[in-house]
């Protein structure tokens, strides 16, 4: 299997240009707002595209939708089950969609209607036979992307609930996915226990490449930003970049200190930096060329589950165990 | 049994393990000494301190990084302050912490079970009537109701253990007795305190489903509806075809790849907020969304480097709906909008609802593709004559070898025209080039933050039925 020659070969390729890039001056990002209100572990978070709303889900079931430059909550929907692993903000801002250990993708549009009660509107979308983990809209609100404990990952239609496109070969639980920002491709990569990053086809449901290196379950995938490659995050406490053309690993992002699992990775807008979260409480962040690390962000007080830079990568929003959704620039 | 597990679920711990017991390493390790306490004379003690300044050395971080880690160390149990035993929290100074026995580690007993707990506690109550402080009084209540059956069982074994450990040297017994303290302060922690062993829901991994043959008479194209692929035939089908095609990929050189990396990043550096700031400030810092307002999505007049990114791609300049209304206005002037437009319809197709797909591709083949259409696209022939086979079973792929086709005519054609064009030129003339904002004075925004009028409110997306399309705002608002 090519994958096994990968393993003997892992020098960490980034290495080669590493020399021929400036060091990265002092890094100083902080706390810039913090978000308090769910009243338990935040588990996902998701960006709004005018940059500064965001969806959060959480343990006890409640989905909260901020302006988070103002912090004020706009909207709030308690599902009907606990774990809501996934949530997702659709592409017009006028609904989200998300799900949980209640197996299912539900969409709630948002109204301004005081008299409306949010869930009254819900509608029911995906359906797998495990725990949702992670939901995102394609290029418009009509098409949701799911993956789920059940080892696959879905296309459905949201308007009629109907499965468009199912994607079969992990060997366990799909933990996260991240569609490409390509031009003309439908791809999208996702992660799971079974410690495989798997490139599919929106189209055809074929697997068009996996990849293998990682120790423990991957727990985040994010492309770069030219789509030609993708970052992921893992319980065994690395970070790893994965070229697409080139076809195997070509960086990790791993350090002694390092020990606790990496939950979430994000790449600022020119992806020189990669920001990860992790279970230990912190966030580290990347030099992706060289490989080594910028820094560390300190204010979490419990695991950082999610993570996500805005569209314009003016700031990343960083979720936590500790209740609390805090936006760092 | 339980132990592998614990292990292969939570990575974490096993390089726990590996730092403490490099930690006790003779030569290598931090400094041992014994401490008095009270009337015994504990050995093998370590100050917090030296454990923080072994830590910055061994790792090369920062005090605030060893502090850190030392103190997750210190809260999963592998690490305990032999003074203020309820306090897992590592302080860097010379309060003594004693490592915790491989016996008691978290991978080892966990998870911890309930008769474990029951005998702890009654061992505790025995020692000393009224010892079991609030919670544990209530797990003891709870734990006797809910093993009762069993409770003989609990009482002997906490009389025995308590009667072996009498057996033991005053300074011995002081020891174990903190080290089972320490173990159940990670296991059972009082309220207010998170458990650090929580994980979340669980989660079936690789190891746990073992290959199996599938059964007989099965059709190869089924694969059992389990929650995972159990590993028969058709996963290693698959495997093997995965290989297959790895195999006949054409691979690129990653050195050319990380080529692509550099250039792509470098390119983009002054345009990522984060590496070199935004004009006129990045609205998180500065508490104004002035930077948002000009770089709306239907602006007016957009920015510099707005159209500059324009040049970079022509995705880039798709994206983005002012540079893709200029570059149709564009097309006109060379009559060949109907690209445009073709292409918007297809993407409407792709990511449209699945109960419109007939009626769009009836729509788009009327209006692009049907001879003598209104806007009739020129697709080369063979695309052609397979486009209008595929209409006859409409689905929303049917039109990708078209709008591809297209894509990459205006693509390789019409996109560098545009960027050599004097209206791209004049585009880029005319952009703004925000100011700085004026410095606010640093103590007022440091010392005040609250202080300020709140950042006004922008209308959710939701509320209106189009983006809002502002000018520019005058002045700073929000302050």
């Amino acid at each position: 299997m090519p994958c096994v020659w990968h393993k003997r070969a892992t020098a960490v390729v980034v290495h080669q240009v590493a020399e021929r890039v400036e060091a990265l001056g002092q890094f100083v990002m902080k706390t810039r707002r913090t978000l308090k209100g769910h009243g338990n572990k935040v588990l996902c978070m998701d960006w709004c595209k005018d940059k500064r709303r965001i969806v959060s889900s959480s343990q006890d079931g409640k989905v909260i939708v901020w302006d988070s430059f103002t912090t004020n909550k706009e909207h709030a929907v308690t599902m009907p089950c606990t774990w809501v692993m996934a949530c997702a903000y659709a592409p017009s801002g006028c609904a989200i969609a998300c799900g949980g250990l209640d197996n299912k993708c539900s969409v709630y549009p948002l109204t301004f209607d005081k008299n409306e009660n949010m869930a009254a509107k819900k509608k029911s979308v995906a359906m797998h036979t495990n725990y949702l983990s992670a939901c995102s809209f394609t290029n418009s609100d009509m098409q949701i992307l799911t993956a789920s404990g059940d080892g696959t990952c879905a296309l459905w239609d949201v308007e009629s609930g109907q499965l468009l496109q199912s994607f079969h070969g992990h060997g366990a639980d799909v933990l996260c996915l991240d569609l490409a920002p390509s031009e003309t491709g439908n791809t999208f990569v996702s992660g799971g226990c079974d410690k495989k990053a798997m490139v599919w086809d929106m189209r055809s449901g074929q697997c068009v490449q996996a990849f293998e290196t990682h120790e423990s379950d991957i727990n985040s995938v994010r492309y770069y930003p030219s789509g030609d490659a993708f970052a992921s995050g893992s319980d065994d406490a690395t970070c790893r970049l994965y070229d697409l053309r080139a076809d195997r690993e070509v960086a990790i992002y791993s350090k002694e200190s390092i020990i606790f699992g990496a939950s979430s990775v994000d790449f600022s807008l020119s992806g020189r930096l990669l920001f990860a979260g992790y279970n230990d409480y912190t966030i580290n962040v990347w030099d992706v060329l060289k490989g080594s690390r910028v820094s560390i962000l300190f204010g979490h007080e419990n695991r950082v589950s999610t993570l996500r830079v805005s569209p314009d990568g003016t700031a990343f929003c960083s979720g936590s165990w500790d209740h609390t959704l805090r936006v760092w620039a | 049994m339980a132990g592998v597990r614990a292990g292969a679920q939570m990575p974490h711990l096993s390089k726990m393990e590996r730092v403490v017991v490099s930690m006790q390493d003779p030569d290598q390790g931090v400094k041992m000494r014994s401490q008095r306490l009270l009337i015994t004379v504990i050995p093998h003690m370590v100050a917090g301190s030296d454990l923080v300044e072994w830590l910055i050395q061994k790792y090369c971080i920062s005090e605030e990084e060893a502090l850190h880690l030392g103190t997750l160390l210190v809260q999963h149990g592998y690490l305990y302050p032999l003074r203020d035993p309820r306090c897992l929290v590592l302080r860097p100074d010379d309060t003594p912490y004693r490592f915790q026995t491989p016996y008691f580690w978290t991978s080892t007993l966990w998870p911890a079970t309930e008769l474990d707990y029951a005998i702890y506690l009654a061992k505790k109550n025995i020692r000393k009537q009224g010892a079991l402080v609030g919670h544990e009084k209530e797990h003891y209540g709870q734990l006797h109701r809910k093993i009762n059956h069993a409770w003989d069982l609990v009482v002997t074994q906490a009389r025995e253990q308590l009667r072996a450990a009498k057996q033991r040297r005053k300074g011995d017994r002081l020891v174990m007795a903190c080290q089972e303290q320490t173990y159940w302060l990670v296991n059972r922690p009082p309220p207010g305190v998170p458990s650090v062993l929580e994980q979340g829901p669980e989660r079936s991994s690789c190891t746990a489903g073992q290959a199996q043959m599938s059964p007989q008479g099965l059709p190869s194209n089924c694969s059992p509806p389990g929650p995972f692929q159990t590993k028969n035939i058709d996963f290693y089908k698959r495997e093997m075809e995965l290989c297959r095609k790895a195999l006949g990929r054409a691979r690129v050189k990653s050195s050319v790849c990380l080529e692509a990396y550099l250039k792509f990043s470098s390119q983009r550096e002054l345009h990522d907020p984060i590496m070199s700031g935004c004009l006129p400030g990045n609205p998180w810092v500065t508490d104004d969304d002035t930077y948002w307002t000009m770089n709306a999505p239907s602006v007016a007049v957009p920015t510099k480097l707005r159209v500059e990114r324009w040049g970079f791609s022509f995705q880039e300049l798709l994206e983005d709906p002012v540079g893709r209304a200029h570059f149709m206005a564009f097309l006109g002037t060379e009559f060949s909008a109907e690209n445009l437009s073709f292409w918007e319809a297809c993407e409407e197709l792709r990511h449209g609802g699945q109960a419109q797909v007939r009626a769009m591709v009836d729509a788009v083949y009327q209006q692009f593709l049907a001879p003598g259409a209104a806007r009739w696209v020129n697709i080369d022939s063979r695309t052609m004559e397979r486009t209008l086979e595929g209409l006859h079973q409409p689905h929303r792929y049917v039109l990708d070898d078209a709008q591809l086709h297209i894509y990459m005519l205006m693509k390789k054609d019409s996109y560098p025209r545009f960027l050599k064009s004097a209206a791209y030129k004049d585009l880029l003339a005319e952009a703004v080039i925000p100011p700085e904002a004026k410095k606010r004075s640093r103590l007022a925004h440091r010392v005040f933050p609250f202080m300020r009028k709140l950042p006004h409110s922008s209308p959710s997306p939701a509320l209106l039925p189009a983006a809002t399309a502002g000018g520019p705002e005058c002045g700073e608002g929000g302050a």
